[in-house]
Parts: C-alpha cells; sequence; structure tokens
C-alpha cells in the first residue's frame, strides 16, 4: 500500500461523512478527514469548532480549535453557546457528525479522556472532557481516531468521559440520553463498528498487510470478526487531493 | 450618558484591588488564544494564592497559574496548550501529585454554569454527561463543600424532566451556577468605563463577565467611547459589569489575539519544555515573571523580533509567515 498510516486513516474517516453532514472536529488529522472530505465526496459538508466558529475557510492549518485561523472567513463566529447549539438543535443536531480521540476506549465505545489509574491521584493526567463528552451526549454519529494497542483498547475504562453506549443495549435511553453516541473507531490497523443488537465493538474492516487475528492481538478485550472484510485502500484520486489540496505542507501528514 | 467614572487603573493596582488571597476568579480565553497573560502574571508576581479557579477549555494562563503556586482549587473542562502540550504540563504535575484539588466538568456545562451566575438562577438543565464519571466522580469531597459556604453542596444532580417527557427528554442533569468573585478578560478594544468590543470568537467570555461580581478588563486598544457607540451591535460587554479598565498591549501574549497577533508558538514550546523540569522552570519563571516588574519590562525581555514576527496580516488576522509555519513543523 502506498500511503502512510495518518493517511490511510483520515480517508477511511472522510469516507464516513456524507455529503451536508455538519462535522464538528479537533485539530490535526481529525480536521484533515473533515477538509478531504468536503474536497472528495461531501462538497456540502460544514465544519464547525466546538469554540464557535461555523464554516472555517481553513486556508492555513490551525493548531488549536480556538485559532485565529478558524476565525478568518469563516460563515459566523460565536462562542461555546452557539456551538453547543448546533449539536442539539434537532435540525443541525441530527446532522452532526463528530470526530474525537481517546486514549482508552472499552466494548461500547465509552471513551476516556480524563485519567489513568485512580481518578483522584491520577498516574496519568490527561486533559479532560473539553466538548468531547458533550458531542458523544448530544449527536447521533461520533468517529473515534485511535491507536491500535492493548492499553488503550481495555476491559474497564479508569474513568469513563464520554458515553457510547455506556453498559449495552438500552444503556442510553435509560440513562437519559438521545441515541447515537460513538458509532465508528478508526486506527491505524481497522475500522470497527457497534452491532445493533448487542452494542458492542465488532471488526467491520482491517488494512491491507493486517489480519484479523493481529487486529484481536492489539485489544484488551475480543470483538466479533466474522463480518471483518478487507478495507478498499485509499484511492490513487483520494491520495492525490489529500496531500495536494488538503495538506500540502505536509504540515501533518 | 450612563456612569462618567473613569475606570482606567494600572493593572497591579487593579489585581491587587480586587483578587486576594483565596477569591473565586475565572479567565477569558481559549486553549492559546486570548487569555488575560498580563493579569496572569501580575497576579504570580503579587504572590497570590490559595485561588479557586473555574475555567472551561483554559490552557496557557491556568497553567501558569498553578506553575505560580497560585491556585488551590479548580473547576475545569479541559487543560490543554494547543500542539505545544496537548495537556497542560503543570496541570498534569499538579493533579498527579495531588497539590491542587480538580474537579471535572464538560465545556458545556462550564459554559451553562457561568450563563446560570449571570441569569441569577440557581442551576440550569442539560442531557450532556447522563450515564458518565463526570457525574458520578466527585473532585471535592461532601466535607470540604459542608464546611465552605462559597462551594455548591453537590456536584451535579440528575433529575427526572418535571414535563413529562416533553422534548425527549427524560431525565436531565442539573448544573450548578458559578458566581465568580472576579473575572478577568483580555479584550480588542474598550473605553475607559469598561464597554468591551471582542472581535472574532467570543468562547464564553460574555458569560463569565455576566456572572462576576467584578470584572476586569485588560484590552490593547484602549479607545473612545464614541467610537464604540458608533456601533454598539459590535459591543458585547457593556461598562456597566466592569470594575476595572487597564491598556496593556500585547496583554495576551504569548497568546494569539484575533487580528492583532498571534501565539508564540516558540515561547509556547520552550515554556512546554522548562515545565517539565523543576530546576529550569523556576529559572524560567525567575527570569520571564519574577525578573521583571511589569508587563512592559516582559515584553523587551521577549524582544521586538519575536513581537514583531507574529504581528497579525491585516487581512487574515493571524501571522501568515511565521517560520515554524513555512518550515512546515508539526511540533
Amino acid at each position: 500500500m502506498n500511503c502512510t498510516s495518518p493517511e490511510i486513516m483520515t480517508i477511511m474517516t472522510a469516507r464516513e461523512i456524507r455529503n451536508g453532514d455538519i462535522v464538528f472536529c479537533g485539530t490535526g488529522i481529525s480536521m484533515l478527514a473533515a477538509m478531504a472530505a468536503k474536497n472528495i465526496s461531501a462538497p456540502d459538508s460544514v465544519i464547525f469548532f466546538e469554540s464557535g466558529a461555523v464554516d472555517a475557510l481553513l486556508e492555513d492549518l490551525p493548531w488549536a480549535v480556538s485559532d485565529s485561523r478558524v476565525m478568518w472567513g469563516a460563515n459566523s463566529n460565536g462562542g461555546l453557546m452557539d456551538a453547543f447549539a448546533t449539536m442539539q438543535n434537532r435540525i443541525t443536531g441530527d446532522r452532526v457528525i463528530a470526530i474525537l480521540g481517546a486514549a482508552q476506549i472499552d466494548i461500547y465505545g465509552n471513551l476516556n479522556t480524563t485519567a489513568i489509574g485512580d481518578y483522584s491521584k491520577p498516574d496519568t493526567r490527561f486533559a479532560g472532557s473539553g466538548g468531547g463528552c458533550d458531542v458523544a451526549s448530544f449527536v447521533p454519529r461520533c468517529i473515534v481516531f485511535m491507536h491500535h494497542e492493548r492499553r488503550k483498547f481495555v476491559r474497564k475504562l479508569d474513568y469513563l468521559t464520554s458515553p457510547g453506549n455506556l453498559d449495552g443495549p438500552g444503556a442510553r435511553r435509560r440513562a437519559g440520553l438521545p441515541p447515537g453516541g460513538i458509532t465508528c473507531v478508526v486506527t491505524n490497523m481497522a475500522v470497527m463498528r457497534f452491532d445493533k443488537d448487542t452494542k458492542e465493538m465488532y471488526l467491520d474492516r482491517f488494512y491491507p498487510g493486517i489480519t484479523p487475528q493481529q487486529v484481536l492481538e492489539h485489544m484488551e478485550f475480543a470483538v466479533d470478526i466474522s463480518r471483518a472484510r478487507p478495507a478498499d485502500p485509499p484511492t490513487e484520486e483520494e491520495l492525490r487531493i489529500l496531500r495536494g489540496k488538503c495538506d500540502p505542507r505536509r504540515m501533518q501528514l | 450618558m450612563g456612569d462618567s467614572r473613569s475606570k482606567v487603573m494600572d493593572l497591579d493596582e487593579a489585581v491587587r484591588t480586587f483578587v486576594r488571597d483565596g477569591s473565586h476568579i475565572s479567565i477569558g480565553g481559549f486553549s492559546i488564544s486570548r487569555n488575560p497573560m498580563a493579569a496572569v502574571y501580575t497576579i504570580i508576581r503579587q504572590g497570590i494564592k490559595n485561588l479557586h479557579v473555574y475555567a472551561h477549555s483554559n490552557g496557557t494562563g491556568i497553567d501558569e497559574l498553578i506553575g505560580g503556586g497560585c491556585i488551590s482549587r479548580l473547576e475545569i473542562a479541559y487543560g490543554g496548550n494547543g500542539k505545544a502540550a496537548t495537556t497542560c504540563i503543570r496541570f498534569r504535575k499538579a493533579v498527579q501529585e495531588g497539590t491542587i484539588q480538580v474537579e471535572d466538568y464538560s465545556n458545556y456545562q462550564m459554559t451553562l454554569r457561568f450563563a446560570a451566575g449571570a441569569m441569577g438562577v440557581p442551576f440550569l438543565p442539560t442531557r450532556s454527561s447522563l450515564g458518565t464519571d463526570i457525574i458520578n466522580r466527585w473532585g471535592f469531597s461532601e466535607e470540604m463543600r459542608q464546611n465552605d459556604p462559597k462551594i455548591v453542596g453537590k456536584k451535579l444532580v440528575v433529575v427526572d424532566n418535571p414535563f413529562g417527557s416533553w422534548a425527549d427528554a427524560p431525565r436531565v442533569v442539573l448544573v450548578p451556577a458559578i458566581k465568580p468573585d472576579v473575572t478577568i478578560l483580555h479584550v480588542q478594544k474598550a473605553d475607559d468605563q469598561g464597554t468591551c468590543r471582542i472581535l472574532g470568537l467570543t468562547y464564553a467570555d460574555i458569560e463569565q463577565a455576566k456572572a462576576s461580581r467584578h470584572v476586569i478588563v485588560t484590552c490593547e486598544d484602549l479607545v473612545e467611547s464614541g467610537e464604540l457607540r458608533k456601533n454598539p451591535g459590535l459591543n458585547q460587554i457593556p461598562f456597566i459589569h466592569v470594575s476595572a479598565v487597564c491598556h496593556v498591549p500585547y496583554g495576551a501574549y504569548p497568546t494569539a489575539v484575533y487580528r492583532c497577533y498571534d501565539y508564540d508558538l516558540d515561547y509556547l514550546i520552550a515554556y512546554a519544555k522548562a515545565a517539565r523540569d523543576e530546576r529550569l522552570f523556576r529559572k524560567y519563571q525567575d527570569q520571564f515573571i519574577y525578573g521583571v516588574s511589569n508587563h512592559g519590562e516582559f515584553l523587551e525581555r521577549v524582544g521586538r523580533k519575536r513581537l514583531e514576527e507574529i504581528k497579525a496580516d491585516p487581512t487574515r488576522g493571524y501571522a501568515t509567515n511565521l517560520q515554524w509555519y513555512d518550515r512546515g513543523e508539526a511540533p
């Protein structure tokens, strides 16, 4: 395969974005994926940031969601209240797809971005929820972007920051959350999804040069691999647009 | 027209007047943008301790305050310094070593909490975080809450929707109001009575200001009231909320101010490096914080050349010829 791991992750994520989607993303690779989708298959998608910018031009790559680079030429510059209204308003909210990162994920797609170890005296402290818990609570589709490692795909999270399927079928409804949350996991090895009945993660697609067994070896919990198929590798056209249009200075890839 | 008393003050005096040991404060901005850094460095230089700080996605300012030993309790949604440190270094260290007490919320919850404070209601409802540890795990103990009348008795409370299933929400979580003693903001323009004009994203600055008993505003440009009154629709914070106005050009440096200057990524990366090592960090603080007496001297120490480099392009509002950007470096 003639591309790097960040490139295949970016393209796999971009393919999840449908034309007309409103995309919530952070900076870095997640933003590149949103830009790639806009340039390849979803020209009418809209990128917004939790800091309050909607439909940013992104002529230069921002290094934080609060960056002045998301403000210039944006459709509108508001604040956090506006960003969270976009996610909850039932007209726009149902069109939102989010791209998130995490330190840990469990079989139900719940995320930890807060701490490793005991919360009250953690071994490793991370930045925290930010808007991650909010968007995972509110919107129908969230993609998680992660490295496939045993210490990240864990049986039990040290802290549940952002809700996926909580503890299984019906749990979001019982807790009072709308349907949705984490629906797709894109890693450096594979694409994982969640079974509509059991709400458990399963292996959907594995990348060229990777076997389903290898994917399992990189996880603390086992998942269903019976539906797994090889992923269609990024096409020349997808890579040309990603490299040439989205990140010409190769700052992220 | 309105209150004609000028509130213009020297920053040192404004901080001395409104920020005390044990004050409950919040600062404006977001991660590496529009943090009131001149005020943050002033608080550190004045040796103010035991602050209780409320933050959504704050970064540089909070991390410096923690490094300066000013904060004992922190309610926060996110502590990151952009690409320079995805988790703020001194924040991480302080939480891991237990030298500050921290309680976690989400960004929306913190914004709602400021809004509740601004509206004068005790709480606001949301569906965010239902079923998560943000509700289950408290950072402050029950005992500590009961012994301090300035801290609400419970973290978050889940209730059934009193309107039945109206709006398809069977349950909501109530987030308690925040009423800081002082909120400190840095804005592009203000007049001498404190009316503020923010250019670009406002983050949660407006809610933070209106929730607060006192507001200290530092500004890039101190302008005539008449200029702001020409286009009142562009002003976000009326002077009636503001207690002090301080004219501090580059007052958010090393963080960014849209249309004025960019963040100084070289500074932030050097800071992150120093923050990892106690000896280097003390050296950093001695050089840039304790070794100067005000923000003007700090900027002189940083050097004109650096400030010129990060100057905003007049069209785009940020620096367009940064060396690290041209080098294509992912720090």
